[in-house]
């Protein structure tokens, strides 16, 4: 099942010794409940702000209904609710058993992380609703807010790094450089970017230290760096586990591992000013953060090529295992994003997609593809595991889920594209007198039917998670119970050489 | 050249090593890119005019964060043929440099803000942020009628500091005229000789119709009425405006 190698190499006696190491489990399934939980929750919002652009009356004449302040609502309950559950939940399973050692902390440390987390999430949201916003897009929560989650993280970083430190593995899994990278990256990113004088020790506003251009460097490099560690870095460690265990195979290339990683975390870091092309910041800047932009799509096209190539051997899998399908192609999505990431940091086509419909559909073929997917993947290998099922409750409901949200994301995608593009040419559309040809509003006029269209996928997406939520419910409730003794049958992962 | 790979085994076995080779490695582009800026001699251009928020126009603006207005309003006029004959002369670094935090925005899907003050009258803004469609049919925008409702200003001083903390040139004889100075600009008939010597170009104004109460909605039309005004480009030259 493993091929031996001279990493992380399995010794004869690793079953037992995994068997005794008694992992903690209760809170992580927690966090597997969590995923979930909040998936829908973020979904939904999401659906409920895309009809809000469709048919504005949706905005329901009240202050805490706006777009205004629910599409941050939508992002953060995606990104961090969703997400960072996820990213808790995968990382403290896969670190114990790729070390081969009870978390270091034991049930009291990781019930801190869950409760702390959400309580994290709800604090976020509700300021939210009620108007509390550092206006720092991925960034909103404020000082009091972000002082909290400074301390989850930490003790984050403690548990997960003191796990490795007690490992009875020679070798620390590649999977677990990924979460060890997303985790400091993530913290440095966090205090990097939350500098901030609250009003009073009373009030829950605060201002920004950095003020202008220089904030807004700081933001984007925060921002796109929250794509680079969260929902990048940290999810390809969960793709360097599950896609290996549910193909059963070997990861496809060791060194191509290690290159990916290094290039990976270095590159991504310089990617912030393709966000702000043809703005106050100064030309250097922009122009710098374009080339390494498009450097970037190499490793991020290699760690893609290691994740799909560990199928070798084992495509046949995708016809019969629905949640591999998933994480599979998860791995697709990623490759179509961190394409088209790249073609949209050049600035010649960046003045034509910045401010519109695109971006949005760019980062929604990464969230709605690639992070999603990977997560649905783990979570239907996960649920059986941590409840200790022969399978899931409803293979056939897996298959539902997976072409409803195909069909979502591409409905959400094509939509996007059309909306996103027309939009960009009819601003600098002008008519045979040299006039612009439009006015704004006829823009926005035109962006309607696709809106509509975006519904729909939403629609879609959230339906299948809607029947995945439904699956793993059942599959706790009414699955089938595992023979004991399979229990302690897990093993790591290997890389091939 | 890659046989370095080979001892990559010395850092796979040791995760204090590889957390510190990896809080190198993510550092450097930062450290590059965000610690230039601070020279604001070449990152800020020297223009004239720039002056901080009148008390009124701060609270504006935080109305303004509050309601998010930033998800869908840019204020960044990038220097296309197109932006500037919608919007005007493109946005400059020295514009912002008093925004804790910046309001550049990442999405259109209404116009470009930078520049919206005076191009439409306070009644305009205020009906239209009342009842958006009223005033423009196919608008998405949602209504923001619960702004005609008073302005907290307990604490504005205490706003006025903090932003001094962080490096806005507000005077103490600013914050100690904060509360005064709020009350006269929403006060068009008000005598306000001092206001117009603290903040150049401060426009006084019924800004909702009603001089009675001042309101969150006078606060953001009083916001929005001065962005992108102060400074003249009549005055400005290529040389600086010269970013290196």
């Amino acid at each position: 099942m493993a091929a031996a190698t001279a990493t992380a190499a399995l010794a004869p006696g690793q079953v037992t010794r995994a068997a005794e190491a008694g992992y903690v489990e209760a809170p992580i399934r927690a966090f597997a409940i969590a995923t979930a939980f909040w998936g829908v929750v973020g979904f939904l919002v999401g659906v409920a702000i895309a009809a809000q652009l469709a048919f504005p009356l949706l905005n329901l004449d009240l202050e805490w209904t706006t777009f205004g302040r629910l599409r941050p609502l939508h992002t953060s309950a995606v990104i961090f609710a969703f997400g960072g559950n996820a990213l808790l939940c995968t990382s403290l399973f896969i670190v114990q058993r790729t070390c081969h050692a009870r978390l270091f902390g034991g049930n009291d440390a990781a019930w801190f992380l869950f409760w702390g987390y959400q309580f994290f999430i709800v604090m976020a949201a509700l300021g939210y609703v009620l108007g509390i916003t550092q206006s720092k897009e991925y960034a909103e929560p404020e000082w009091y807010v972000d002082i909290w989650l400074t301390i989850v993280w930490v003790a984050y970083l403690v548990v997960f790094v003191g796990t490795i430190i007690k490992r009875q593995e020679p070798h620390i899994y590649v999977a677990n450089w990924f979460f060890l990278a997303f985790i400091i990256t993530v913290a440095m990113l966090h205090i990097g970017n939350n500098i901030s004088i609250p009003v009073s020790l009373g009030s829950s506003a605060s201002y920004a230290a950095p003020a202008g251009v220089q904030g807004a460097m700081i933001q984007w490099w925060y921002g796109h760096n929250a794509v680079g560690f969260f929902l990048t870095a940290g999810f390809l460690g969960m793709m360097y586990y599950f896609i290996p265990k549910q193909a059963d195979r070997p990861i496809y290339s060791y060194r191509l591992s290690i290159v990916h990683f290094w290039t990976l975390i270095f590159l991504y870091i310089w990617a912030g000013p393709h966000h702000l092309h043809y703005t106050a910041l100064p030309d250097w800047a922009q122009t710098l953060g374009m080339v390494m932009s498009v450097i970037l799509w190499m490793p991020s096209w290699g760690g893609m090529i290691n994740g799909l190539m560990t199928l070798s051997g084992a495509w046949d899998k995708l016809r019969t295992d629905a949640a591999l399908r998933f994480s599979v192609v998860a791995v697709g999505f990623y490759a179509m994003a961190t394409f088209e990431g790249p073609v949209m940091s050049i600035k010649a086509v960046n003045g034509l997609s910045h401010y519109t419909d695109w971006t949005i559909g760019h980062v929604h073929s990464g969230a709605l593809g690639w992070n999603g997917f990977i997560t649905f993947g783990a979570l239907y290998y996960l649920f059986p595991a941590l409840w200790r099922k022969k399978g899931l409750w409803s293979e056939k409901l897996v298959a539902w889920h997976f072409w409803l949200a195909t069909l979502g994301i591409v409905l959400y995608i094509t939509a996007m594209w059309v909306s996103g593009i027309m939009q960009g040419l009819m601003w600098r559309a002008y008519d045979e007198l040299g006039f612009l040809q439009y006015s704004f509003v006829e823009t926005v006029e035109a962006m309607h039917p696709y809106y509509v269209i975006r519904l729909l996928g939403g629609l879609l997406y959230l339906t299948g998670a809607l029947l995945m939520a439904f699956n793993l419910w059942k599959t706790v409730t009414s699955g089938e119970a595992r023979a004991p003794e399979a229990q302690a049958a897990s093993a790591i992962p290997v890389a091939a050489e | 050249m890659f046989g370095w790979l080979r001892d990559h085994g010395i850092i796979e076995r040791n995760v204090i090593l590889m957390a510190v080779l990896t809080l190198i490695t993510v550092s450097i582009g930062g450290l590059v890119q965000v610690i230039p800026l601070f020279a604001a001699e070449t990152t800020i251009e020297r223009v004239s005019g720039m002056r901080p928020y009148t008390p009124l126009e701060l609270r504006g603006r935080d109305i303004y964060v509050r309601e998010g207005c930033y998800n869908c309003h840019s204020q960044m006029v990038r220097p296309f043929r197109d932006e500037l004959e919608r919007y005007g002369h493109f946005s400059l670094a020295a514009e912002s440099m008093y925004d804790h935090p910046f309001q550049w925005g990442s999405k259109r899907t209404g116009p470009d803000l930078a520049r919206v003050g005076g191009r439409y009258s306070d009644d305009w803004h205020a009906a239209h942020l009342r009842s958006p469609r009223a005033l423009v049919p196919a608008s998405v925008m949602p209504p923001y009628a619960f702004l005609d409702r008073p302005l907290a200003v307990a604490d504005i001083q205490d706003r006025m500091r903090a932003l001094r903390t962080v490096g806005v040139p507000y005077t103490d004889e600013m914050i100690a005229n904060a509360a005064a100075d709020l009350a006269a600009q929403a006060t068009p008939d008000a005598d306000a000789t001092g206001f117009q010597g603290r903040y150049a170009r401060a426009r006084q104004g019924a800004f909702d119709g009603n001089p009675a109460v001042v309101t969150e909605m006078d606060a953001l039309v009083a916001y929005m009425q001065m962005l992108g005004t102060l400074v003249d480009f009549r005055d400005v030259t290529p040389a600086q405006l010269r970013q290196p």
